[in-house]
């Protein structure tokens, strides 16, 4: 029998920000797959699965996120996901955001407010987070640490340039993710923890 | 002919789909298979707590014979010959994400799909599985 295949074990990360940031394009630039689009229909039916308090009626709405896949080795799968870019569906955020190592929030400087949802979600659920602020085209407005400043980020959160369309600069934000996910480890386990 | 009816073609809407695939498999349209919560019964939670990540492959000697399986159950096994995710499977065979939940824990109970779940859903990452990420990530 396949042995080794009970082996087979998948981490996730998520990618949030505003609605037209490069999401999806993050997600392509370094999945082995054509992002895919998963569809989570909430109808009357799942109210009381998740909380549509502040869906009015009882109407069906469709959630749609990309997500790609990468194999880091044979026997692990990281998979990435895009949050939809709506911010009413904090209950779709929930479920992508359980059990995640952490998230990128990708930030695009013309429109900076467009990411604090993100940044406050992930700040308020204790999720490592990055933020990847996509230079389109080269193009850095302004410092990290101005950015810093205007998304009031605490200083151990990193804040990294990139291209969402590179695929060596999104691994370098995932790395750069992993390194802080693991140092929010190291520190919560506390000096004596491994 | 009323064409702006989502539902105005069947005279008595008698659900004979699933009788007609029960006694004559055949391939399906990926298509078709969007039929959300009909195929699981009505319910919408799923048997246990699956992670949208959580890796499913075909049993490689499932209890029952597969080709009198549903056209759902069929086209999950097939697309399942390697790993892939819940999401995947939402996502490849147009269900949405929570009937794709439903039908893998449903398959994985009865044996038919292998579950590779090492940790509880919800359940973070620990340090020697980031570390394995790291490294994997570095090799890209």
């Amino acid at each position: 029998m396949g042995g080794p295949e009970t082996d087979l074990v998948s981490v996730k990360i998520v990618v949030g920000g505003g609605f037209g940031v490069g999401k999806t394009t993050f997600v392509g630039s370094v999945s082995e797959i054509m992002p895919l689009t998963t569809e989570a229909v909430m109808t009357a039916a799942s109210a009381d699965v998740d909380d549509l308090s502040a869906v009015p009626d009882k109407t069906t709405t469709t959630v749609a996120m990309d997500f790609g896949r990468v194999s880091l080795d044979s026997e692990l799968i990281l998979y990435l996901f895009g949050t939809p870019g709506q911010h009413r569906f904090w209950f779709m955020w929930d479920d992508l955001v359980k059990g995640a190592i952490g998230a990128v929030v990708l930030v695009d400087t013309r429109r900076l407010a467009d990411c604090f949802a993100a940044v406050d979600y992930f700040e308020e659920l204790g999720l490592p987070f990055v933020v990847g602020v996509n230079g389109f085209h080269g193009e850095f407005q302004y410092g990290v640490e101005d950015i810093r400043e205007a998304l009031s980020i605490s200083a151990h959160v990193p804040i990294v340039e990139c291209d969402a369309r590179s695929r060596e600069s999104t691994k370098q934000v995932l790395i750069t993710l992993v390194q802080h996910a693991m140092s929010v480890h190291m520190a919560a386990a506390g000096p004596g923890g491994s | 002919m009323d064409r702006g009816g989502h539902y105005g073609a069947g005279s008595g809407g008698v659900p004979r789909w699933d009788d007609a695939s029960r006694q004559q498999p055949q391939e399906q349209d990926a298509s078709s298979l969007v039929r959300p919560y009909a195929v699981t019964g009505g319910r919408v939670k799923p048997r246990y707590d699956l992670a949208i990540e959580a890796l499913v492959t075909a049993a490689p000697y499932p209890p029952r014979d597969v080709s009198m399986l549903t056209p759902e159950y069929r086209a999950i096994m097939d697309l399942c010959r390697s790993a892939r995710s819940v999401a995947e499977v939402s996502a490849l065979l147009r269900l949405p994400l929570g009937v794709a939940r439903v039908l893998v824990a449903d398959m994985a109970l009865e044996g038919l799909l292998r579950l590779h779940q090492s940790r509880p859903a919800g359940t973070q990452p620990d340090l020697r599985l980031l570390e394995r990420v790291l490294s994997g990530l570095r090799k890209l």
